[in-house]
């Protein structure tokens, strides 16, 4: 049975306005199927219902708003159908564009901020450990719980913004500490140290990972203490889209994981050993094809933080990229700010990289030539573009792709796996 | 023969089942427009779920998934009932969104394991007394 507090019953009397009291109906009957007993508190709320999915998608948001709602927490807003910066760059048909632009002024309207990316981790303001949060988006979702040590479910559609709107979640799940125990443990074996300190090696690991984990808890051990931000990144966002990863522990790296008894329930637990083997097998399955002309240059999935810039301006090193590939780099609009802020976007014009603000070159049609071969550094964009683009992907780390955009056609690191 | 079932989105809906042989994500895996199945490495891959009841474990992968659901009913390509297996909110949201947008109601029930294992396509059943009960025609 489910406990409410007045100011709950209140949001469903409707004393907050007919669109809270929809949000706050929808928060209880999902508490009602979660089996909680209670609602928690949220400090804070990042929206994914933001991308545009069709009418009915447009009809809710714009229902909670002719109703008087409005976020009660601080709310971030995931990336849109559109550049809303570089409008020339979409190629988004009507009546979806109208739609879609529709779309983002409701969540504006109900006081969602203008961040428009899926990596809001790399914002100035970011949940701190142990903060209660409803966030949308899996790659937000499983960074904000691994890597911040807060504490999310794996929000999405209609529900997102409720919990915004009303500021409480149902106390279920990754919410509370017993749905944040391990539930199988992977070991990295006999795999070369100078791999685990490249970029590369991140997305694939997290694409093994979600495709033997599913939806459950990883526990990681055998990374390097010195595992960056980027990495981690990485290795959720693919986690996240090739499985339905949302809380991964690394021993020695992530905050919780302090120990292996500290994430790991005493008793049974599946082991996983990732061999060199396994991590060939799940880097060449990114791949779909490489025999066709190479088209195009997609990085920044999830979008790319200004460590990874500053990477990009170090790998372009002045030079063009081949007048046959189009080379896009998509990020968020705070982001792109402060590469501008550095004197780093005219570097990036001059080379021929294109930045994509405010949306991502998997989720909407912005890549001009289709018809080949995209190469990117992403797992989570192998993973999605082949389906939501019908392009074939290369993947490679990022160098390969600056390489590969410099001479028109892919190009190999035949050290880079060394040992695999 | 009759049983007892839990109602995630009440209503009553009759009709000839479609069970999936995997779980489904709507998201990427139905074209709302059709109300086909569209994910390429789905076993039952272009199957229309218009107008069936829907029989299928749990759903899977994307929580757009909800949105896409909505857009099924709302465009009226959606199955008549869904019957799960375990209470799944991705379906629940879906269904209850667009019942309160639309007031087209797509009941989503949840069954025993006993008879969830028994439902199998082309069965004929009824989803009675606002989804806690369902009824399945004897063979």
């Amino acid at each position: 049975m489910l406990d409410l507090t007045d100011r709950d019953q209140a949001f469903l009397k409707g004393e907050f306005g007919a669109g809270a009291e929809f949000a706050m109906r929808i928060i209880v009957r999902t508490a009602g199927t979660m089996g909680a007993t209670h609602l928690l508190d949220i400090v804070s709320a990042h929206v994914d219902s933001c991308i545009y999915n069709g009418m009915a998608g447009l009809d809710f948001a714009e229902r909670l708003r002719d109703g008087g709602a409005h976020v009660s927490v601080p709310t971030t807003l995931n990336v849109a159908s559109l550049d809303l910066l570089h409008p020339e760059l979409n190629r988004l048909d009507e009546p979806a564009r109208a739609n879609a632009l529709r779309l983002v002024d409701a969540y504006v309207d109900m006081g969602g901020s203008a961040t428009w990316t899926c990596a809001p981790y790399q914002l100035t303001d970011r949940p701190r450990f142990g903060d209660q949060i409803a966030w949308a988006e899996s790659n937000a979702i499983v960074f904000a719980n691994s890597v911040l040590g807060a504490r999310t479910n794996r929000y999405g559609d209609f529900i997102d913004i409720s919990c915004a709107i009303t500021g409480r979640v149902p106390a279920a799940g990754f919410h509370l500490d017993e749905g944040r125990t391990g539930s199988v443990l992977y070991r990295l074996v006999g795999l070369p140290d100078d791999l685990l300190n490249e970029d590369v090696f991140y997305p694939v690991l997290g694409h093994f990972i979600g495709l033997s984990c599913g939806s459950g808890v990883p526990v990681i051990d055998g990374l390097p203490r010195t595992t960056t931000e980027d990495q981690l990144k990485a290795l959720g966002a693919s986690a996240a889209s090739s499985g339905s990863v949302a809380l991964f522990h690394a021993l020695g790296v992530t905050p919780e994981a302090t120990s292996i008894d500290a994430v790991c329930p005493p008793g049974d637990l599946r082991h996983v050993d990732v061999t060199p083997g396994d991590i060939a097998v799940a880097r060449d399955h990114l791949t779909t094809r490489t025999d066709l002309p190479l088209r195009a240059i997609a990085i920044g999935t999830p979008h790319l933080s200004i460590d990874g810039f500053g990477e990009l301006i170090r790998l372009l090193d002045g030079h063009c990229i081949h007048d046959d590939v189009e080379f896009y780099v998509s990020t968020a609009r705070d982001t792109l700010a402060e590469v501008e802020a550095r004197g780093w976007l005219a570097a990036l014009d001059a080379s021929g990289v294109t930045a994509v603000t405010d949306t991502c070159t998997y989720v909407t049609p912005i890549i001009r030539h289709t018809d080949g071969v995209v190469m990117t550094d992403s797992g989570k964009w192998a993973w999605y573009a082949p389906g939501n683009l019908g392009v074939h992907v290369a993947f490679g780390s990022t160098a390969e792709c600056v390489r590969s955009a410099r001479a028109g056609r892919i190009v190999r690191d035949p050290g880079l796996w060394h040992g695999i | 023969m009759e049983s007892e079932c839990l109602a995630l989105v009440a209503g009553d809906a009759a009709g000839t089942v479609i069970r999936l042989d995997v779980p489904l994500s709507f998201w990427g895996g139905v074209d709302p427009s059709s109300g086909t199945i569209i994910d390429q490495r789905h076993p039952q891959l272009g199957e229309d779920l218009t107008g069936r009841i829907l029989v299928m474990a749990h759903s899977r992968g994307s929580s757009s998934s909800s949105g896409v659901l909505a857009e099924c009913i709302r465009a009226g390509t959606a199955p008549r009932a869904i019957i799960m297996n375990e209470p799944d909110i991705i379906v629940m949201l879906g269904a209850l969104v667009a019942d309160e947008l639309y007031g087209t109601t797509c009941p989503v029930i949840v069954t025993d394991d006993v008879t969830f294992a028994a439902l199998a396509t082309g069965d004929t059943v009824s989803v009675l007394d606002g989804g806690t009960t369902l009824r399945q025609s004897d063979p």
